[in-house]
């Protein structure tokens, strides 16, 4: 049960990092690939329809993770307090920014909305790749499972390590990579072309970087990635949009699984004493709760990813990004 | 301050600021789909155009309230983690049940609604709508299911290991008493701000387009409704508060000894002067005028007695005025409500000196919402889940202030700029002429709309 429950959490935190990490690429990218107004409007409409839906996969993770495993929730939010609240931050103003976008007048209101989101993308990716770091790594955990220190940097520290730099550059990379070929994937006429030459070179430019990280560290998980971004590549370059984008998700899913199947049984390590790390069964809800969750989930959950299949199934045709004269 | 109090004062800023958008989405939602279905029945013209106009406020006000509502579900553990460790069995269940069940409906099906005019068949599009102000009012229901059972614990087991709570049953959970009070009072205050902001944009614009008017009267109907019923459910809630919290009603009274047929100060200044109505108190806390209602030192003595020594005295003074302002300002904004309806009656025009100020009726319900929830949680002190936990053990080990406050003013700086945008777009939106939604032609592939 507690197994069970925890590949629900990894799911829905892969299915978070999947769905919405396209809508942040193409927040990061749009606003630069589309060269006017216009091709910006064609960029931004493609996750129109879909950004909020994604980003409800974030609120399903947490509250699942919360419901599932409390002390994991509790350890993780209150050991990296700040970075969390700066994410919160970013993901406050690029909702806004995308949602305002369309609803004032004038290209300048648009233009500043596109700057804005843009800029809160990239934020976000860079948080959470660093985050996604320091998971793998885990928190100065003490015996009940806090981390203590002094000021702003008790919590800020985690992120401010060469390791979180690492994981800062991978988070962008990976969501460049899932926006480019989902804009290439989802428009036509010139930012089409733009995403398509920009997924050949990140793809290819990354299977490199990646390869030597590899090397570099000998993960076997590592070398796959690169792999998966060379095919991207390779993929884009031969119009093979549907299935570049679909080799970039892969790559972003096995890269969370790997994340947070790292330790095993234990969630969530401590660097100060292994003694002190967060395990699977320690952090679990009782099984009454989770029972319910079961309940809950099995009724709801493949609903959920119905009704959403049916929204991209409604909003399945490509926007063009090309003046269409009238 | 030290930790704990900037730890408060940020739940208090984040949750009223979110509390601002949440019964604004949960009104327009419900007013949006009632004027598509009333536009499908009667092909009026005005019903689409207002249609398209609520659904545009509702965009930008559901945006809002989104974003914040993100920080909500993240704040349990950032700010409040042993709260989260010991509750999180019982309380969890409901924030994911929430996302899993609501979130995701209205997310999902708000977008495909906006989109999606020109592509779904027009039941379906009307469904779509129908379903977001569904998932609106589930939101609330759970969600006030588990601030009930901060307020009235229930359904739960103390693991005497751990002294971690246990979720024994959801559906005890979900129907506590104090959820099933809450709840039809909530969404009235809802309806009252969702109305009000109708009335108040539909009066701004009435000169420009007739249907405004509909919309004005619309919205004063429906705050009028509102304010019936959030009169009625309010009397009903205090009567259940008093049985849970007796200490939440004395301290709404200010009164210190156990009084039978106790009156209810209408206003008081300082403990000379007040203007006292006999009885009333009673009869709001108990139903009946003769009743005993108890007084705060008694109870402090008694929970002295039952939960060891300490202080269990809410903040009075707060609770106090909360308590009375927030009547007051629900009773004036029906009041205002009625009087518009009154003098609008059957295609008369309202006089210059109402139309002037009524743009400014939200304010009103807007300060009843928000005192009644500063009433409910101020007076609930110093539990976090009452005669079980207190707040002071439920903030995160280890939390700094200078974190806390470094995120504060993060808050305050982003929620801030966030309302002034805010205003500004509903007050340009309310600005532009009433038109359809224009329907593209299907030609693929299509041109980019301006989203």
């Amino acid at each position: 049960m507690i197994t069970f429950w925890f590949a629900v959490v990894v799911l829905a935190w892969v299915l978070f990092f999947v769905l919405e990490g396209f809508d942040f690429g193409v927040g990061l990218l749009g606003p630069l690939l589309g060269r006017d107004d216009h091709e910006r409007g064609a960029a931004v409409t493609t996750i129109g329809p879909f950004w909020d839906g994604n980003e409800v996969w974030l609120v399903a993770a947490i509250g699942v993770t919360f419901a599932a495993f409390p002390s994991w929730y509790a350890a993780m939010l209150s050991g990296l307090y700040l970075p969390i609240a700066v994410l919160l931050l970013l993901l406050a103003i690029r909702g806004v920014a995308l949602e305002f976008r369309g609803k004032g007048d004038g290209e300048r209101w648009r233009r500043r909305a596109d700057a804005l989101l843009a800029a809160s993308s990239a934020g976000i990716v860079l948080v959470w790749g660093a985050l996604l770091a320091v998971f793998t790594r885990g928190l100065a955990l003490g015996a009940d499972g806090s981390v203590t220190g002094d000021g702003i940097g008790r919590s800020l520290s985690p992120v401010l390590t060469p390791a979180a730099g690492l994981g800062a550059a991978a988070g962008a990379f990976a969501a460049a990579l899932l926006g480019a070929t989902f804009l290439s994937l989802r428009t036509t006429g010139p930012v089409r072309r733009r995403a398509r030459t920009l997924a050949r070179w990140l793809g290819s430019g990354g299977a490199a970087a990646l390869v030597v990280a590899g090397i570099g560290t000998g993960s076997r998980l590592v070398l796959a990635a690169a792999v998966l971004s060379f095919a991207a590549g390779l993929l884009s370059r031969h119009g093979r949009e549907a299935l570049a984008f679909a080799a970039t998700a892969a790559g972003v899913a096995g890269a969370v699984v790997a994340v947070f199947t790292a330790h095993g049984p234990v969630i969530l390590p401590s660097t100060l004493d292994p003694a002190w790390s967060l395990t699977m069964t320690e952090a679990a809800a009782t099984a009454s709760t989770l029972r319910l969750l079961t309940v809950a989930g099995v009724v709801v959950l493949p609903g959920v990813l119905a009704y959403q299949a049916f929204s991209y199934y409604i909003f399945r045709r490509r926007v063009a990004s090309e003046r269409i004269p009238s | 301050m030290n930790v704990l109090d900037l730890t408060r004062l940020q739940f208090a800023v984040v949750t009223i600021y979110h509390y601002f958008f949440v019964p604004l989405s949960i009104s327009l939602a419900a007013t949006a789909a009632g004027l598509e279905i009333a536009w499908w029945r009667t092909r009026q013209d005005r019903f689409l155009r207002l249609t398209t106009f609520v659904g545009k406020l509702l965009i930008v006000t559901f945006a809002v309230g989104v974003v914040t509502g993100l920080v909500q579900e993240f704040q349990f553990g950032m700010g409040w983690s042993a709260f989260a460790r010991f509750y999180g069995d019982v309380f969890g269940p409901a924030l994911a049940i929430e996302g899993m069940l609501a979130f995701f409906l209205e997310a999902t099906f708000l977008a495909l609604w906006h989109f999606g005019r020109d592509r779904l068949p027009r039941a379906v599009h009307t469904a779509t709508i129908v379903i977001v102000a569904v998932g609106t009012v589930l939101s609330a229901f759970i969600i006030l299911a588990a601030n009930s059972f901060m307020q009235n614990p229930v359904a739960y087991a103390l693991d005497p290991a751990t002294g971690r709570a246990r979720l024994t049953s959801f559906t005890d959970l979900l129907l506590n008493k104090v959820n099933l009070a809450a709840f039809p009072h909530t969404l009235s205050g809802a309806a009252m701000i969702g109305g009000a902001l109708l009335l108040s944009l539909g009066v701004w614009r009435i000169a420009s387009d007739a249907a405004f008017r509909t919309l004005a009267r619309l919205g004063a109907w429906t705050m009028l409704a509102g304010g019936a019923l959030t009169a009625l459910t309010g009397d009903r809630l205090g009567k259940v508060i008093t049985q849970v919290q007796p200490m939440k009603m004395a301290a709404a009274e200010a009164l210190y000894s156990t009084t039978t047929g106790a009156p209810f100060s209408i206003f008081a200044v300082g403990k000379s002067f007040a203007i006292r109505v006999p009885d009333l108190l009673s009869i709001l806390a108990k139903g009946s005028p003769g009743a005993t209602v108890q007084g705060i030192d008694d109870l402090q003595a008694q929970y002295a007695a039952q939960y060891g020594p300490g202080s269990y005295v809410p903040m009075v003074r707060v609770a106090f005025w909360s308590f009375r302002l927030m009547i007051g300002a629900g009773m004036l904004a029906a009041a205002v409500a009625a009087y518009y309806l009154w003098r609008t009656r059957r295609g008369r025009a309202a006089p210059h000196w109402l139309t002037r100020y009524l743009p400014l009726i939200p304010a009103l319900p807007a300060a009843g919402n928000t005192l009644g929830w500063l009433f409910t949680e101020t007076a609930r002190q110093p539990w976090i889940a009452f005669g079980i936990s207190k707040v002071a053990d439920g903030i995160s080990p280890g939390l700094t202030s200078s974190e806390v406050l470094a995120s504060l003013l993060g808050f305050a700086t982003v929620y801030g700029v966030l309302a002034v945008v805010w205003f500004r777009l509903v007050r340009r939106l309310a600005r532009q002429p009433l038109t359809p939604a224009e329907s593209a032609p299907e030609s693929a592939p299509e041109p980019a709309p301006v989203y």
